[in-house]
């Protein structure tokens, strides 16, 4: 049996960050995913903000984290080649609105984060289009934008570079431990480790009650989203919260770090068993609108080129990092919702020491950079002229909303994690992001995979099993009509 | 038989009916729709394209070489799934004769590289 | 950079015809088209219908294409360049591209002709409630699928739109192995042709729901459902009657969009109606020297008046390459009661004629098609029956021009 010094469980930006962590020591490490790709589950629709810091209480985890977290991405995205941009945050308040901003203020400064109340004027010359009775904002300079999944692929590639494994479509369904190991049984194989990370989101009560640890109570709330056209770009600058209230940040209207604009998310409690369906609701987007119109003027909900929701599964009101008492060698990290993205890399360094320090892991001299990765619409016409004299493929444009190239896709499909279906090579490359949502590139980007996957056009998938795009081929059973 | 006229974007709701023999048009408003009505009443007629499979993947498409009888639609298409065509083709070829016994035969709309996929 | 009398950005229907149109002033001409053949969406069309007006006879899709495709190809003043996706434009009209083959193209040209098409308005586009499944396709997607791969998306579909391209995708389903429940349409009329409701829908027993929408899709990997509910006057729909209806396949037949993206940041006046260029009887936009023609300039229905559009235009683009592109005063063209849209929108004065198209907003019956010049009426046309999927041409004298231009309805 194949016995691993870590083994953690689940694909989501903050499982992904422990691996990649875990792959700079000399160690043996493995992390199962049970769906077709990273970055599936809560990493794969949030509203993808670096927070400053200054909404959790003092003397959290969350603040902690968030606060360490932020202040790792400048460089960490850019040695890992993810789009990020520091564009400051506001939390826009109403006249009455004043001394709640100045609750937030004091807690700011109390975690050590960068936060200035701003006037009327000053907060229009960061954001012209703020709504005409915003009187002041909370303004923090470090909060930023980054795009979740692809913080999340590049951490696992990443880690699958510097020797870590990641394997896909691999659920636990049971976990056990004799003795110093642990046995790790998913639907294909059976793992043995030393040491578990249960990192699984939105099913991490599940797997923590496999081990007999105790089964937290989740709370699963879905959120509803807008994404605007780019040619939207220019209505908002910086991150625009509204007031926080019970329920959350509340409804934002924020650049994306792709050069999209985002609306969202609302707030709605479901049962564990509706938990990352996803369904989005007319009420949700209604809530949305007008949460948006509330912050900003100009917000063209028309220019709407998907809507979609999103999971975040909290547990209590901080995030559980910890090993269990129970199964020493067990490590948890539940309830790892907002800011958990901001909060990944602090949470992946945390864990991998903590995981060293018990097992005795030793750190490499250095770890294999990603190599930089070529984007068509990011380079200039002599890189294009020399890549496509290099390779044809790097000239054929195949998503023509986000100018994407067959070379970019093929590289997609065969990089450290590779993207199998659809959805993964949209999630790296952003073939189908665009503006006509894959409507133009969809069967071209499927075509590219039956290829290089060697698989039939039939088998070609959106995601996970069962997704299969176009499953049939024509007059397959005709029967009568 | 009920059914709408598509002589124009009027699109009149047609009901034909046949008296001693004479087959009769109602719901009209001009006689290129009393005309149509009889038409489809006596000897409805129907273009089909379709697609043929290739061996190895891929298809041709292919269309009626003319109308014909609408009764015969769903025979033809049964045909043309059977289809496994094996060699190349140009476009206007015949690619199946008088296809399911309808008298008409299937064309190719396009041409067909056999060995070489869409 | 290689410099050309006329470059043609789009190798579909509208390019091919501007080639010809170009061609016969004698400019040289390059089409710069993105697939790795000529005639755009037309390959994947493999219905009949085609090319009644134009040629006379019935073709299908890629019959149609291939009759255009074989005389540009034949043409030696004309350089196709495949595989080719334009990534700027300017003003100054220089155009940038870049091909597997060729790898980035620089070109000049004396005149440009837009002819890029137009996309499908998507299921995010219009808000489509509910989980985010495999299933969902815009009707051109799952025609590219079944007409040019072979493929079939699914065995038990709902179509939500009951424009042309959703009829037809209708019986394509049908003919090819799938059960189509239903097909619905938001407003309480089609857009589609009459023939195409009774030859698509109506031959193969396929129910066809006005003023019904989708509500919400259900499915997690693949699509389980759709509910469905009737809408208002306000097209709101009314949930207390919301229904479901188990399938595989939801087919979006939702509208299309002129692919005018290349035009952002350049000066060229849009038309919020079409959402395509602004152009005069020459197809020539708001910038001089750069034409517009086809479907991304306004959707239309029939490929028949692309093509005597592009070629307008292609011919037109030639002349004004070689300077002589007659080009006087113009007076502006306006939709007044119950007319969407006209087109060209800006006529200039002269000689000859000039056929103005026209959208009606809505089904009218008996009523007249009135085009009026300052206070004289130029022209006055009973009709039977007018539909907003239909486009109307009228046809008028430019020597009997006084002044502004409306194309109206009355009485």
């Amino acid at each position: 049996m194949n016995v691993y010094d870590v083994i953690v469980i689940g694909g989501g930006v903050v499982g992904t960050a422990v691996l990649r962590s875990l792959a700079a020591y000399k160690a043996k490490v493995l992390l199962l995913e049970k769906s077709s790709d990273v970055a599936c589950g809560s990493s794969r629709a949030n509203s993808g903000i670096v927070h400053a810091g200054y909404d959790a209480e003092s003397g959290t985890k969350k603040a902690y984290f968030n606060v360490k977290g932020a202040a790792m991405f400048p460089s960490l995205t850019a040695e890992l080649d993810v789009p990020y941009q520091k564009v400051g945050s506001l939390v826009a308040a109403r006249k009455e609105g004043l001394s709640a901003l100045e609750v937030l203020r004091d807690r700011g400064v109390r975690n050590g984060v960068k936060v200035e109340i701003l006037g009327r004027d000053a907060v229009r010359a960061l954001e012209p289009n703020i709504a005409d009775d915003i009187e002041y904002a909370l303004y923090a300079p470090e909060a930023g934008v980054v795009s979740p999944y692809q913080l999340t692929i590049a951490f696992a590639d990443h880690a699958v570079t510097n020797g870590a494994e990641v394997r896909l479509e691999e659920k636990v369904i049971a976990l056990s431990k004799e003795g110093a190991l642990f046995s790790v049984r998913t639907e294909k194989e059976v793992y043995a480790a030393r040491f578990v990370v249960n990192a699984a989101g939105a099913g991490a009560a599940e797997v923590n009650a496999l081990i007999g640890e105790e089964p937290y109570q989740e709370t699963h709330a879905v959120g509803d989203y807008y994404i605007l056209d780019h040619k939207e770009a220019g209505v908002v600058r910086t991150v625009v919260f509204p007031l926080p209230d019970e329920r959350g940040k509340g409804i934002l209207v924020a650049p994306t770090a792709d050069g999209n604009v985002i609306l969202g998310p609302t707030s709605r409690k479901v049962p564990h068993e509706e938990a990352e369906r996803n369904a989005v609701t007319a009420e949700g987007l209604l809530a949305v609108r007008e949460g948006a119109a509330r912050l900003m003027k100009g917000v063209n909900v028309r220019s709407a080129i998907r809507v979609y929701a999103g999971t975040r599964t909290a547990v209590g009101g901080d995030f559980i990092i910890e090993e269990s008492a129970k199964v020493p060698g067990f490590y948890m990290l539940l309830g790892i919702c907002s800011p958990g993205l901001t909060s990944a890399p602090a949470i992946g360094e945390y864990v991998a020491e903590e995981a060293a320090k018990k097992l005795s892991l030793e750190k490499k001299e250095k770890m294999i950079p990603l190599p930089k990765a070529f984007r068509f619409r990011e380079s200039s016409a002599e890189e294009i002229a020399a890549k496509a004299k290099e390779d044809p493929a790097f000239g054929r444009i195949v998503c023509r909303c986000e100018k994407v190239t067959e070379g970019e896709i093929v590289r997609a499909v065969h990089s450290p994690v590779p993207a199998k279906t659809v959805d993964a090579v949209k999630r790296r490359v952003r073939a189908g992001m665009g503006r006509c949502q894959g409507g133009f590139c969809q069967p071209r980007v499927m075509e590219i995979l039956s290829r290089e996957l060697g698989i039939p056009m039939t088998a070609v998938r959106k995601g996970d099993a069962g997704s299969e795009i176009a499953p049939y081929e024509v007059k397959d059973g005709y029967e009568t009509l | 038989m009920e059914t709408t006229c598509i002589m124009c974007p009027m699109g009149c709701a047609l009901t034909i009916e046949e008296q001693d023999g004479v087959v009769k048009v109602r719901g009209n408003t001009c006689p290129r729709g009393e005309k149509y009505g009889v038409n489809e009443y006596v000897d409805p007629k129907r273009m089909v394209t379709t697609l043929l499979k290739v061996k190895g993947g891929g298809v041709l498409s292919v269309k009626t070489s003319e109308p014909f009888r609408k009764a015969q639609v769903s025979a033809v298409l049964q045909a043309a799934a059977k289809v496994l065509l094996d060699r190349s083709y140009k476009a206007g070829e015949v690619v199946v004769k008088d296809v399911a016994g309808s008298g008409v035969d299937l064309i190719a709309t396009a041409d067909l590289i056999f060995g070489e996929k869409a | 950079m290689k410099h050309f009398d006329v470059v043609i950005i789009g190798g579909g229907p509208a390019g091919m015809a501007a080639a010809l149109g170009a061609r016969e002033e004698g400019a040289s001409v390059a089409i710069l088209e993105r697939d790795v053949r000529l005639g755009g969406i037309l390959n994947q069309c493999i219905h009949n219908g085609f090319g009644l007006h134009y040629f006379g006879e019935e073709l299908t899709g890629p019959e149609y294409a291939a009759r255009f495709r074989e005389k540009v190809l034949a043409d030696r003043g004309v350089t196709v360049y495949l595989e080719a996706m334009v990534l700027s434009l300017t003003e100054e009209r220089n155009v940038t591209a870049v091909s597997p083959t060729q790898g980035f193209i620089e070109l000049s040209a004396g005149s440009i002709v837009l002819a890029m098409g137009c996309r499908e308005r998507s299921a995010g586009a219009i808000g489509l409630m509910g989980t985010r499944p495999a299933g969902i396709y815009t009707a051109g997607m799952a025609q590219r699928l079944s007409n040019v791969g072979g493929f079939l998306v699914g065995k038990e579909a709902v179509i939500l739109g009951s424009g042309d391209i959703g009829l037809i995708m209708a019986r394509r389903m049908t003919s090819e192995g799938a059960k189509v429940k239903l097909v619905m349409e938001i407003m309480p009329f089609s857009s589609g042709l009459k023939r195409n409701i009774v030859q698509c829908l109506q031959d193969y027993d396929i129910p066809l729901r006005y003023s019904t929408t989708v509500t919400r899709v259900t499915g997690k990997e693949r699509l389980t459902g759709v509910y469905i509910a009737p809408v208002d006057e306000k097209l709101q729909p009314i949930l207390e009657k919301e229904e479901y209806v188990p399938c595989d396949t939801l087919l979006l037949s939702v509208g299309l969009i002129p692919e005018n993206d290349l035009l952002t940041g350049m000066d060229v006046e849009m038309s919020p109606v079409t959402a395509g260029a602004v152009v005069d009887e020459y197809r020539q936009t708001s910038v001089s020297g750069i034409f517009s023609a086809g479907n991304v300039l306004h959707v239309h229905d029939l490929v028949d008046n692309v093509s005597e559009e592009a070629f307008i235009a292609g011919k037109s683009a030639a002349q004004y390459a070689a300077g002589k592109l007659s080009q006087g005063e113009c007076v502006s063209v306006a939709a007044g009661e119950g007319v969407r849209y006209v087109l060209p929108q800006r006529v200039h004065k002269g000689e000859g004629k000039v056929r103005l198209y026209f959208r009606v907003n809505k089904v009218y019956r008996g009523k007249s098609v009135v085009v009026r010049s300052g206070d004289e009426l130029l022209k006055r046309k009973k009709t039977m029956v007018l539909a907003p999927g239909e486009m109307q041409q009228i046809e008028i004298e430019k020597s009997l021009i006084k002044g502004d231009i409306s194309v109206a309805l009355e009485e």
